[in-house]
């Protein structure tokens, strides 16, 4: 259920580098065109695609991806429709990591297992759901892993150990680490201590760290994989940046290959350091 | 978590993980308080000596006749306007404990609002209202209410601009402040530790109720009514009555136009997760919340208390839909009949009883209610001013 992501992150380790995902709203600010700038992504050199189905209420979101959803909601966009774009992604492109970042909502609304078989029969690898924590995340991993994709759960540095260890357990694909508190949005800020965090997931034997929630620069991309991240997420950055530009594809594939391009540069992950001292 | 997190199928804490240890942090400190005789006898003295406790129980002297007694519990006689004022005291003298310097809370129509902006000022909190632009526009009078008394109040631009729309922001904020806010939440829905904790602090309403009813009428009433929208009021005079299997627990929701356009969760909702909690939810097949419609700004809201979809799944309490034409009668009604002019949401509870009243004159049986009047309707002036005409 975790190939492709293995495969990516193997190629990505080969390559001395981390990998990069690109987040977009499917559906903004319509089907048509957010199937093009998820095509400029892969082409900018995304290594992973984070895809959201827009929900109505998307609380841990800041006011980029919220317009996006709102956007995305006012053309018309549904959970079927979505469907049909990622399906037609995955066609063209057999091999990249393809995840679903969503509310729980919208996956009850179908029954957990519903949804997530309809996801993996469109050729998706993993689902988030933003607002289902670890405390409650065992039915809903359980009924994803079911349906043959991974249930990817969020990790904070401010996660306590018991928690950690319940994510490290029942998550996989890779484990979302948020780079500071609060929602999504591309900030300047990126106050938490990672390397901490990386280092206790990694004990845990859970899924490979990618960092997300206001990564916008490269320098906050390449700070984040020498603190250990395995990839970073963008989102808001290049959601803002397509929204802002008249071509929305040609501005995604513009920040794409901006951001990408900085993971090339990461040193030697830190713990081998550790261990050649 | 240390403390059941569910009702029945409902509850939970359905927020993103970032928020968890907050939640912990909130129940620890709520049971740490529950088991020290100070912090209670801290918050009986702000009930008693700033806030009006007890509040009277009311027999209504013109509405309804020998046989059939309604009883008013006289929340609208509490500082600040509302029960709100209870829970509120409760949770700011909580947020003091664990040390933050900052309150944060949603609003609808304002009420929540006001009694956070006031416990703010009481105990030098810092103090931020989100609150629905919408909602702003509507309701001046209680946003300068709380300008007055020295809270921020943030008008909330997305989505349909009212209080689903302002509890999202306060949480988007909570998950960034965490560390010095305390999340002051209005009623009993939201993650646990909120319902468990509002309720606790809000059962005072039928604690009281329940032994003034005895003293009054050597019995107790045949049903407890109350308006419901997120629920805190409800739960508040429902939860001392729930052993006395005969008394009749009624939610009362917002029936809208009576036509679809409404705010009655548990009547035409289904179970969902949105605010923290698995519970009743207005929403679309997709699983997309839909606005509620309401003549009043408090029971605006499409989702519901998690103890109450229990309350309904169980039958221990059953909810009805009140019309907005229906409680603006009602409205008219008690301040014609008894001098008593309710709030809009209030004004539901009011409405049903009534009705029930009328069936037990037309059947000539006896019948004792009690109402829980929730809050009093000088915030609806303008707006009845203009729904009823000068005349009313």
């Amino acid at each position: 259920m975790t190939r492709r992501y293995d495969a990516m992150f193997a190629a990505c380790r080969e390559e001395g580098r981390g990998a990069f995902g690109a987040f977009l709203m499917i559906g903004d600010p319509d089907l048509g065109a957010s199937e093009a700038m998820i095509e400029a992504a892969i082409a900018g050199g995304a290594d992973m695609l984070e895809l959201g189905i827009p929900f109505s209420d998307p609380v841990a979101d800041g006011p980029v991806i919220q317009a996006a959803a709102c956007r995305a909601l006012g053309a018309g966009t549904t959970p079927s429709k979505c469907l049909e774009v990622i399906a037609t992604i995955r066609a063209r492109h057999p091999d990249i990591p393809i995840g679903i970042l969503t509310y729980a909502n919208i996956a009850v609304a179908r029954g957990v297992g519903q949804f997530a078989g309809e996801l993996a029969k469109a050729g998706v690898d993993s689902l988030l759901l933003a607002d289902i924590p670890s405390l409650e995340a065992a039915p809903f991993a359980a009924a994803i892993r079911a349906a043959g994709i991974a249930p990817v759960l969020i990790a904070a540095p401010n996660t306590p150990d018991q928690a950690l260890a319940a994510i490290a357990r029942l998550a996989g694909g890779y484990t979302y680490c948020v780079a500071r508190k609060g929602v999504t949005g591309a900030k300047d800020d990126m106050e938490l201590d990672h390397t901490r965090l990386f280092e206790r997931l990694a004990a845990l034997g859970a899924p490979p760290p990618v960092l997300g929630f206001g990564i916008g620069t490269a320098a906050q991309v390449r700070a984040s994989l020498d603190a250990g991240a395995a990839g970073v997420i963008s989102g808001s950055a290049i959601v803002a940046a397509a929204a802002k530009s008249g071509d929305h594809a040609v501005a995604v594939e513009r920040v794409v290959e901006d951001l990408a391009s900085a993971t090339k540069s990461k040193r030697a992950p830190r713990q081998a350091q550790a261990c050649a001292n | 978590m240390l403390m059941q997190t569910r009702f029945g199928d409902f509850g939970g804490a359905f927020v993103p993980e970032i928020l968890l240890p907050a939640l912990e942090q909130l129940e620890a400190a709520f049971l740490d308080a529950q088991s020290d005789p100070a912090f209670a006898a801290e918050l009986e003295h702000l009930l008693t000596t700033y806030a009006g406790r007890p509040t009277p129980l009311t027999r209504c002297r013109n509405l309804g006749s020998e046989k059939v007694r309604l009883y008013l519990k006289r929340e609208d006689l509490l500082h600040g306007g509302a029960h709100k004022t209870n829970q509120v005291l409760a949770q700011a003298l909580l947020a003091k404990r664990m040390g933050k310097l900052r309150l944060i809370a949603e609003t609808g129509a304002g009420q929540h609002g006001v009694a956070t902006a006031m416990a703010g000022a009481l105990m030098g909190l810092e103090t931020r209202i989100y609150m629905g632009a919408e909602d702003v526009a509507r309701q001046q009078l209680n946003v300068f209410r709380m300008e007055l008394m020295g809270a921020e109040v943030v008008p909330v631009e997305s989505g349909g601009r009212t209080l689903k729309d302002a509890v999202n922001e306060a949480l988007r904020d909570w998950t960034a402040s965490f560390e010095d806010t305390h999340y002051l939440l209005g009623t009993v829905a939201g993650p646990h530790p909120f319902p468990t904790l509002v309720r606790d602090f809000q059962k005072v309403i039928g604690k009281e109720a329940r032994e003034q009813m005895l003293a009054m009428e050597s019995r107790l009433p045949d049903a407890v009514v109350a308006c419901v929208g997120g629920g805190s009021n409800a739960i508040g005079i429902f939860t001392e009555f729930v052993p006395d299997a005969e008394v009749a627990l009624i939610g009362c929701e917002a029936g809208g136009d009576g036509k679809g356009r409404d705010g009655a969760t548990i009547g035409h909702g289904k179970p969902g997760i949105l605010h923290g909690a698995h519970t009743m939810l207005m929403q679309d097949e997709d699983g997309q919340v839909v606005d509620s419609h309401s003549v009043s700004a408090g029971l605006d809201y499409p989702a519901v208390g998690p103890e109450h979809a229990h309350l309904a799944a169980t039958g221990r309490a059953t909810y009805v839909p009140v019309t907005d034409r229906e409680a603006l009668d009602a409205f008219r009604t008690l301040a014609r009949r008894e001098g008593i002019i309710p709030a809009f949401e209030s004004a539901h509870a009011v409405a049903h009883a009534l009705k029930l009243a009328d069936q037990a004159e037309r059947e000539g049986k006896e019948l004792v209610l009690l109402v829980n009047l929730s809050g009093r309707g000088d915030k609806d002036m303008a707006q009845a001013q203009a729904l009823l005409g000068g005349g009313a």
